[in-house]
């Protein structure tokens, strides 16, 4: 999971989680974003590029506009690694405890 | 920090063993060796053995082929035979990262004939928040910045 650090640093930031937050409440384009945040239009188009580029949020196009919203998978990857990290790891554990369990 | 920041949510998993309560918290943590794979190592040589000392404030580690100790953690709850919280300070690449907090704890609640572990990984947002730190220390006169400097000037004498 090479992508796990950028993926987490892309949310470290309050502003970008900013961000973040307002996308969870539905798709918007950086218009609605900037509005009600307080930095500019461009300084939101380039926190939506760090979290594109980190697979956290997705665009699409609808007419002149671009249209954002949170990309389901990208979170899922950090977890599914480490889920399966430790489901290895417990397995390996239940296997040794039931050996000889006393 | 906001107030309502994205916290990734905790991993969690559970798994039923049959065995006593004592028998498998101390295999968990005494016998951590016993069965830690092998292939979860984060030193620089293949690893050779992973501890647990079996205390508060006991490391967590691995020793590798060449003898070097790597640390993962360490023991932050010691509740024999009922709980554990571990530091987990091993980042995404494998690094260990003596700055980075995250926590691992397991719980084993008697089940029928056997017991129930349950191991939760949480405060995975300290990721991020270390790659961001880590990231800014990097990018500046000290870090790559200025080692690039002092290459161009040396490339160009």
């Amino acid at each position: 999971m090479p992508n796990m650090n950028r993926t987490l640093a892309a949310i470290a930031d309050p502003t970008r989680r900013q961000v973040f937050e307002r996308l969870a409440d539905g798709p918007r384009s950086v218009g609605d974003l900037a509005r009600g945040l307080p930095v500019s239009r461009p300084a939101v188009s380039q926190h939506l590029k760090v979290l594109k580029d980190a697979g956290l949020v997705a665009d699409r196009a609808e007419g002149t506009r671009r249209i954002y919203e949170i990309d389901p998978h990208g979170l899922g990857a950090l977890r599914a690694w480490l889920d399966q990290f430790w489901g290895d790891a417990l397995a390996a554990f239940k296997a040794e405890a039931e050996k000889d369990p006393s | 920090m906001t107030a309502s920041q994205i916290r990734p949510a905790p991993v969690r998993r559970n798994i039923f063993v049959k065995a006593s309560l004592e028998h498998a918290f101390a295999v968990f943590t005494a016998g951590f060796d016993r069965w830690w794979p092998r292939g979860h190592s984060v030193g620089s040589s293949p690893q050779k053995m992973a501890v647990l000392e079996p205390e508060i404030g006991g490391r967590w580690y691995e020793i590798g082929e060449d003898g070097s100790q790597t640390q993962w953690g360490e023991v932050m709850v010691w509740e024999p035979p009922h709980r554990l919280v571990l530091t987990w300070r091993v980042d995404a690449d494998w690094n260990c990262d003596p700055e980075l907090h995250t926590e691992v704890e397991v719980r084993f609640t008697p089940e029928g004939d056997g017991v129930r572990v349950d191991l939760e990984h949480r405060k995975l947002e300290a990721y991020g928040e270390r790659a961001q730190e880590v990231r800014a220390k990097i990018d500046n006169e000290k870090g790559w910045n200025g080692l690039l400097k002092l290459f161009a000037a040396e490339a160009e004498h």
